[in-house]
Formats: C-alpha cells, structure tokens, sequence
C-alpha cells in the first residue's frame, strides 16, 4: 500500500439528517479510503438511500448535525452539481427520463460541465463520440441507446446500463451505487457488476447501498456496514454480507435492545 | 421548496431589449372616429377604395363590442386613448440603408438584427418594420427578377393594386372580430408578398416589428399569396422595447396558398411581458389564417410565444381545396404574470384534408397558459383526418395550464385524434441533471429545449437557436 491510499477519501461524522422534519439519519460514522469498496446493507427504512442522497446534495435531505470531509472539502457546504462537479457520482435507484434531449446530447453537457468546472476545455461533438465510443463496450450498452432520450423508455436493465455508462465517461472519485441492483434479473446484474468491477480503480472508492447479498457475489467489498435506525451498527469484511443472508435483519432488533439495555 | 425559489429566480431576469429610441415621430392625437379614418387615409396617399374599405371596417366596429371569453384577466382598453397612427419622419425618400436615421438603425443593432448584417451575412431579405412605417426594404431587386413582390403593404397598394384588392379581407373578413375590424378601420402598415405561378422563393423573407411609440397602437397587416406550384417560407420575428403601459397590438395576418403552393409561416414573438410585478407589456391580440384554396396546398404555422404581457391568438387553416394540409405547431412560455391563451383553428371542407395540431404551452412564475383548439370537419370533408397533441409544463407551483379542445365532426370517415399531457417540471429532473454536474440553469434549459424539441424542429435552422436562447433567456429567473 502506497502512502497515498491512506489518505482519507470522505470521512463522515455524527452525521444526522432529516426528510420533512422526520429525522432519518441518526448519528452516521464513516471513513472511506481511495480504491476501497464499502457496502451498506440494512433493512427497508433504515436510511440506506437517504444516506446515499444525502451524500449527493440532494435539497430536500436536511443535513441537522454532524460533518462530511470529502478530500479537504467540507461536502455539505456544496451544492449538488459541485458535488458532482468535484467527482461525486451517484447511480440512482430510479434514473428519470428527460424526453427530447438525447443521451448523448446529456452526457456529452454533462461532461463539459464538470470539465469547464475544473478549468479543462469542453470536448466536441467528434472527440466525444470517440470518448463514448470506447466506454459503451465496458458496460455493454448498444450505441443506438445514445441518440434515445435520456432514459425514455428505457427497460430497467438498460437503465441501470446506461447509470454505469454516464459514471465511466464521468469519471468519479467516489462513485454511489443506490440499490442498482433493483429491478435486474441475474443477466443484467451480472453485466451491470462487470463494468463496475472494470471501473474499479486505486484512486477510486465505490459505496454500494444494497438490501440483498446477491450484488455482492458480483461486486466484492472491501467493508460491509449495516445500517440500523439511521446509523451503523455493525461493520465487517464480506463475510458479513453472507452472515447477513443467512439470517436476515432480524438479529438487530436484539442488538438494538440489548445496546438499549446497556445504555 | 428551494428548488421552486430557484426557478422564480431564474425566471426573473430582465427584458434584455427595453430600451426607447428617441425618433422625431409624426404622430396622430390619440382618438378614433371617422375623420381618424380619414387622416391615416390622407397621411398615407390611399386611394379611394381603401379608405371606403376602413369606413366600412370602421362602422361595423363600431357596432361591436370588445370580446372577454378568452381565459385571460385585463385592463379595459380605451380605444379613445391610443393614437393611431404614429411614423417615424422621414427626411427624404429613402434608397438605401445610408439614408435611414442612424438612430434608428442603432436600434436594430442592439437588438442584433442590423439591416445591414442581414444583408451581408445570412441572405435573408428584411422588411423592417418600425413603428408603423417600412423604413428598409432589401432584396427586393433579386426577389424581383423571379417575379416575387415583397414589400411594404402601403407599397403594395399603390404598385399593385389589383391583388390587393383582390385578396384583402378574403380570408380575414373585417367582419370576422373585434380586432379585425380595428385592424382594418386603422391599419397603418405591414407586409405583402406574392410568389408567382410555379417559384420556389430561394431564401427566407423575414420581417421585424418593433412597436416604439409611446401610447401608440401598432395594427399591421400581412397577406402572402402563395400562387399555382409555389412554395414561400416566411419569418416573422418581434421584440419591444420597456414600456409602463399596456400596448396594443392586434395584427391581421392573411395566407392564400393557390393549388399545389406551400407556405411556411414561422414566429417568433418576444415583446415586453411586463415587469416581474405584472406592470405594463404588451396585448398582442392578433388574427392570423391561412386558406388553403388550391387543391393539394399547405399551409404550416409555426410559432414560439415567450413575450407580451397577453398573447391571444389563434393561427388557423381553412382546408377548402382537396388533400390540402393545414400544421400549426406552437410554443407559449408563459412567466411571472404572462397570460397565453393561444391554439389553432383547423377548418377541414375539402375531401381528403388532413391536419396536425402540436402544442407546448410552459407555465412558469404565475403564468397562465391556455391551449384552445377547433378541429372542425364539415359535411363534405370525406376522409378527412386530424391529429392533435397539447402538453403542458408547470414550473413551480404558483402557475397554471389549461387545455379546451373543442372538436366537431359532421363527416362520419373522419379521423380525429387528440392527445394531451400536463407534466411538472420534476426536482427529480434537476436533481439528476445537478448530480450529473450541470447547474439547475442549464438543466432546466434543457428540460423545456426537450420538451419543445418536435417544435423546434419545424423552424428554419438559425431560428431554431434563436427560439432556445430566447427561452433559456424567458426562464432565466424562474427556475432554479
């Protein structure tokens, strides 16, 4: 390990937050290195997406205590498009369509945008079919879905293909996976887990927010975290992935009873 | 919500063209009766006929009263108060660009459209109209020598009387509306074009009209006459400059298009809106309609409203000759206190017409935005067929979009379709666009350029930038 892996990526404190003043976040403690891939696994309700939102700037989460050290940048002092801009990637749960506007048209705006935000020239049109053109067989996505509007009526494999697609031209530091693996059936996982895995890099770090193991087989984590009541409350190698599979959330509940009873 | 604060500050950009150019004007005292008729008739050298038809025009008006059904809130109108007729002193007769009144031709060069580099660089040909008198008109020699007659409409109805005669009022009766009948009581000037038998016009005729004097109502009149096998594509582009007070603007546009001509009649409309309180702008309360008398003619209407504080129009197709085709395709950006009530007419009498009705009407600010549209197929229109799209987009939660289709089918082979949607501009669009690294700006720029991109696609190609710089620039403010 090189000196540099050790420094921290985003190292998130206390962090508590709330989605129309019901507190969701209660208290969340993270520390991601370069190059590391983190799972957050946790049952339905327990702040999984909300931390992912969170992590992206989106407005209506409000961030009520806590820090986010993101590189030497305090993260929640940005807006959402700076976030991105600074190479925060986050692939959504439900990806929106944008009728009219081509996928191309959107990536390559999308591109120039976060270019012209680190001061390098914009890419043209030729240079950036090039660009897309090297990066569509990573992720096995047909050519004819850049000149479709954005996500429009797309299937949910195609969808989560194109996700991958916008993160490898994109090219972020920490990249965000929000339950990509919904709504795929095993093929499209497996292709969707591929070109995360080819994407895989030292310099860059993956949180993967899942409810099921299945991802994991596909995408192995460095850490697995589980995600109870809006903080966490057990951290592991990817053995505790499997642990979890066995035997469900349900073993929280009397995890959180008997850290009740000790309190 | 921030993100409804946002768009409100997007949308409030200011009017990037309010600015009044201080010109010598020959302005009549405001009021209308009889002698008013008499004066413009006299100013203007009219010949007898056409001052017997703004009498006519102007006893029927009289008789009349000023409409209210449109779903639109304003001021009373004093017609006593508006001047009509207002023009621009002109030194000496004018040959060319060097003779116009330099400060007039720095108007246009703020506004970006100098007649000079529209000669020069894009080869259209450019009737300026400001205020009420042509002041330029380019082209016209090489038009010429194809037998095209693009000129002034007082031109037209000294040079070229008998079409005028022949065309006027035929598809805009004085007796159609309120405003028509205004119109053609008062007209001070306009437009008129004439294709001949068989020409293709080589470049696009466009047209600027700029409305300048204070308290002076501007009523321009258009007639195109397409004839036998010709085709014309007709740009029509405005802006205004800041004014207090509400102005009037109630246009006649008159198309004929003869068998087997085409004509193409592009707009876009960018007048002063009013202030983000609602104060002033312009009333643009105009009467556009196409015949389509020849058999197997088409008449295509396209327009992109951002501007005018009330736009109320409805640019229509009267589909007589057989296998005519009537399109309107129409873009109204409604922001702070804007109202539209904007849509179409399409006429179906001939056998075999057919229409096409898309529409995207954007609510921003507390704009109101109503689509409303007649496809009417009479009894003898055998297998005549319609298809209408209206969507709507809401920016924020203060505006409102509105849809009345009134469809009448008297001919059983008829097929008429309509599709409508209402979609609000979603934070879960910007968020994707904003956690992609584009700012809520742009991203909300791109979203309504989408969502009027069938549009836009209808419009000559600098026109088309033209229409998306212009809404990006409406919706500055309103968004994000």
């Amino acid at each position: 390990m090189s000196g540099k892996k050790e420094e921290m990526l985003l190292d998130v404190k206390d962090l508590h937050a709330s989605v129309e003043g019901t507190e969701i976040l209660r208290g969340l403690d993270l520390q991601v290195k370069p190059g590391e891939v983190h799972a957050i696994m946790g049952p339905n309700g327990s702040g999984k997406s909300t931390f992912a939102n969170v992590l992206s700037g989106r407005e209506e989460y409000q961030v009520d205590r806590g820090t986010v050290q993101y590189r030497d940048l305090d993260l929640l002092e940005l807006s959402a498009d700076e976030r991105a801009c600074e190479g925060i990637f986050m692939a959504f749960q439900y990806p929106v369509s944008i009728p009219g506007i081509s996928n191309a048209y959107f990536l390559r705006t999308a591109l120039n945008s976060v270019r012209r935000y680190r001061e390098e020239s914009e890419v043209d049109a030729v240079d950036f079919l090039e660009l897309i053109r090297s990066k569509t067989d990573l992720v096995g996505i047909d050519e004819k879905l850049l000149h479709r509007s954005v996500n429009d009526g797309f299937s949910g494999g195609e969808k989560k293909r194109n996700e991958i697609l916008q993160m490898a031209v994109l090219d972020p530091k920490l990249a965000i996976l929000d339950e990509t693996d919904s709504g795929l059936d095993i093929d499209a996982l497996r292709i969707v887990a591929e070109g995360v895995n080819a994407l895989r890099r030292e310099d860059r770090a993956f949180i993967v927010v899942t409810h099921y193991q299945r991802l994991l087989d596909h995408i192995v984590p460095d850490h697995v975290h589980v995600l109870s009541d809006g903080k966490i409350v057990r951290s592991g190698d990817k053995t505790l992935a499997h642990e979890l599979e066995r035997e469900g959330y349900s073993w929280l509940e009397a995890t959180d009873a008997s850290a009740g009873s000790n309190s | 919500m921030s993100e409804a604060k946002e768009l409100q500050d997007l949308a409030d950009k200011e009017y990037e063209f309010g600015f009044v150019t201080d010109v010598e004007s020959d302005t009549i005292a405001a009021g209308l009766d009889e002698s008013t008729i008499h004066e413009i008739s006299r100013r203007k050298n009219e010949p007898d006929w056409l001052l017997e038809f703004r009498l006519k025009a102007y006893r029927h008006w009289v008789t009349m009263e000023d409409p209210c059904w449109a779903k639109v809130d304003r001021n009373v109108i004093d017609y006593q108060e508006i001047s009509y007729y207002s023009a621009p002193k002109p030194k000496k007769t004018l040959d060319s660009l060097d003779e116009v009144d330099p400060e007039l031709l720095e108007t246009f060069e703020k506004l970006g459209i100098s007649l000079d580099e529209q000669k020069r660089l894009t080869g259209v040909a450019v009737d300026a109209v400001f205020d009420s008198v042509s002041v330029a008109t380019t082209f016209s020699d090489k038009l010429a020598d194809l037998g095209i007659i693009f000129c002034s409409f007082s031109e037209a109805v000294a040079q070229h009387p008998e079409l005028i005669r022949q065309y006027l009022g035929s598809v805009v009766p004085y007796t159609d509306n309120f405003y028509s009948a205004l119109n053609a009581a008062v007209f001070s000037d306009g437009s008129f074009c004439y294709i001949p038998e068989g020409v293709r016009c080589p470049m696009e005729l466009s047209t600027y009209f700029r409305i300048n004097a204070a308290g002076t109502g501007q009523f321009e009149r258009t007639l195109i006459v397409a004839a036998e096998r010709s085709t014309v594509s007709y740009l029509e582009g405005c802006t205004a400059p800041m004014r207090d007070e509400n102005q009037l603007h109630a246009a006649v546009v008159e198309l004929v298009a003869l068998e087997d001509a085409t004509i193409k009649y592009s707009t876009v409309q960018n007048w002063y809106p009013g202030d983000a309180e609602g104060v002033g702008g312009i009333y643009n309360f105009v009467t556009k309609r196409g015949l389509c008398k020849g058999d197997r003619s088409k008449i295509s209407w396209t327009q992109v409203e951002t501007g005018s504080a009330i736009t109320w129009k409805y640019p229509s197709c009267i589909l007589l000759g057989e296998e005519s085709v009537g399109e309107f395709y129409s873009v109204a950006l409604t922001n702070n206190f804007q109202q539209a009530d904007t849509g179409t007419k399409m006429i179906h009498i001939g056998k075999g017409t057919t229409s096409t009705i898309v529409s995207k009407g954007i609510s921003a600010g507390q704009g109101q935005n109503t689509y409303r549209g007649l496809v009417d197929v009479k009894k003898g229109a055998e297998g005549a067929r319609n298809f209408s799209q209206c969507d709507s987009m809401l920016l924020g939660d203060r505006c409102g979009a509105h849809t009345f289709p009134y469809i009448e089918v008297r001919n059983p082979t008829a097929k008429v379709e309509h599709e409508a949607t209402t979609s609000k501009i979603g934070e879960d669009q910007i968020f994707y666009c904003n956690q992609r690294g584009i700012s809520t700006e742009d991203a909300v720029s791109m979203i309504v350029n989408g969502f009027c991109k069938e549009v836009f696609r209808e419009l000559p190609m600098e026109f088309a930038v033209e229409a998306q710089k212009l809404l990006a620039v409406s919706l500055e403010g309103s968004v994000g």
